[in-house]
């Protein structure tokens, strides 16, 4: 079977999964910034049991395999009465695993902004909430933002293990396919291309647009 | 170490000195950067910190801004203690919240100017009025511009700090801090990172807010002439104590302190 008749026979199968891994793909992305901003910034407080907290939590979610956390997350926690279904158990685990890298971006941001900054901050008598989020954290997101770009391609790849707890995505149905018409070369060579398009034409273009964006709009350009 | 249940809760007077330093000292590690301090200054009084690097003379105005935690003795601001606060009729060392409630009388100036470089010469003076002080925007609004006219920034309201040239961006930074009606203005040695030709835009500044404006202020400087210039008052700093103080007259034409006079003829040379 050539790649074109392969293509014609099975793209609705591999466009619907697609589908999924992109959903999959921004629901964790909103996840995942979100537990990098709280992490991060539990990371930097002055309070010994919320930076211990924030420790424990990178500790874990880096140092441990995304795949254990998954099944931990889909097969072990309904043992403790905890029932999530399996497309929620996917984008919550690889979020929460991204959460853990990003936090670490998110407080080397924070620790990059100049010491002047906070040092006006305080001059003009700003509460430390409002240093921290109108002064700072702007300047950090700039900052950040070139290796959030790196984070969001990983975090793309890291989608297709969701597919092991049969959520429906481009590589579940990869697998299939694969399982049920033995045209290996065929199944996994597009869906190489399609997770290489998917970071090369969507995400990489977007955070370039953001970079440039953010630094337009705080006037550092 | 003097010990803070030495000094009064309040100090009277009429009136009392805008402010006073009883006793303080300041270390990092082993290293005295301040050691025994005293200096009392009276309200509208403009006084300049001159002396070698190493002195201590900028941890005075960053203690007093509350950007370093003191080691000894009390600073008071207005006759009320700003780094300690008074429980059950002694001094304890302040908590933050105190801190910030007193923190309102100072504003300071920085050597590198510290903008905010995301926001505009406009947007950086509103952001104290209106985040911290309340004001409406039309009306924090108002004032900036005012004090923008003043420092001569008025038609660069709207460009952000990285647009601007190290005076524009010194004499924004003053604009800011006054934007906070402080009773005690600082100034860091806000003339030491500008380029020789734009000094001159920033002192001239600082000379109409001293001929203008009742404020009681407080310089770090370099700057010799500048200083003999404005200042009511000279202190000398070396190793961490005033070795000399005076007008102004006293200190640069005829200092008494070899140790002063070592100093001046230093600077000097280096002209």
């Amino acid at each position: 079977m050539t790649i074109v008749e392969f293509l014609s026979t099975y793209w609705p199968r591999l466009l619907t999964g697609t589908g999924v891994t992109i959903v999959q793909f921004f629901l964790a992305a909103f996840l995942g910034v979100a537990i990098s901003l709280v992490m991060g910034l539990l990371k930097l407080s002055p309070n010994r049991m919320l930076r211990g907290f924030a420790i424990s939590y990178i500790e874990f979610f880096r140092g441990t395999s995304l795949l254990v956390q998954l099944f931990w997350i889909f097969y072990v926690l309904p043992l403790f009465g905890v029932s999530i279904d399996k497309f929620t158990a996917g984008y919550v685990a690889v979020g929460m695993n991204i959460g853990g890298y990003g936090a670490e971006l998110v407080r080397g941001g924070i620790l990059s902004v100049r010491k002047g900054q906070w040092e006006a901050a305080l001059a003009i008598n700003l509460s430390p909430a409002k240093r921290m989020w109108r002064i700072i954290l702007p300047q950090a997101l700039v900052n950040m933002l070139p290796a959030w770009g790196n984070l969001m391609i990983e975090l793309l790849k890291a989608t297709a293990l969701v597919a092991l707890i049969s959520v429906p995505d481009l590589m579940f149905e990869a697998r299939q396919i694969n399982g049920s018409t033995f045209l290996s070369a065929q199944v996994f060579g597009t869906a190489l291309v399609i997770y290489y398009l998917l970071a090369r034409f969507m995400i990489t273009p977007f955070m370039r647009w953001l970079e440039r964006f953010m630094a337009r709009k705080l006037g550092m350009v | 170490m003097t010990q803070s249940f030495d000094h009064p809760l309040e100090i009277t007077g009429t009136p009392p000195p805008m402010v006073s330093f009883r006793n303080v000292c300041k270390a990092y590690g082993s290293l005295v950067v301040l050691d025994n301090l005293n200096l009392d200054i009276n309200a509208g009084e403009m006084v300049s910190i001159i002396g070698p690097s190493g002195s201590g003379k900028t941890t005075v105005l960053r203690m007093l801004m509350t950007l370093e935690q003191i080691n000894g003795g009390v600073i008071y601001v207005d006759g009320k203690p700003l780094t300690h606060m008074p429980k059950h009729g002694k001094l304890v060392p302040a908590n933050q919240r105190h801190l910030r409630q007193r923190r309102v009388d100072i504003g300071m100036c920085f050597q590198h100017f510290n903008l905010f470089p995301h926001m505009t010469a406009l947007e950086n003076c509103m952001e104290g009025p209106v985040q911290v002080l309340g004001m409406r925007k039309p009306e924090a609004r108002a004032r900036c511009e005012e004090l923008l006219e003043m420092v001569g920034m008025i038609d660069k309201k709207d460009q952000h700090p990285s647009r601007l040239s190290g005076g524009q961006q010194q004499r924004v930074a003053i604009a800011r801090a006054l934007a906070m009606r402080p009773k005690v203005m600082l100034f860091d040695e806000v003339t030491s990172a500008l380029d020789p030709e734009v000094i001159g835009e920033v002192t001239e500044v600082i000379r109409k807010l001293v001929s203008e404006h009742n404020l009681t202020m407080l310089m770090v400087t370099h700057q010799m002439g500048f200083a003999r210039d404005i200042s009511d008052r000279v202190c000398f700093f070396y190793g961490g104590k005033i070795e000399e103080q005076g007008p102004p007259s006293q200190i640069f034409g005829n200092p008494e302190r070899e140790r002063t006079q070592q100093f001046l003829s230093a600077v000097r040379e280096a002209i």
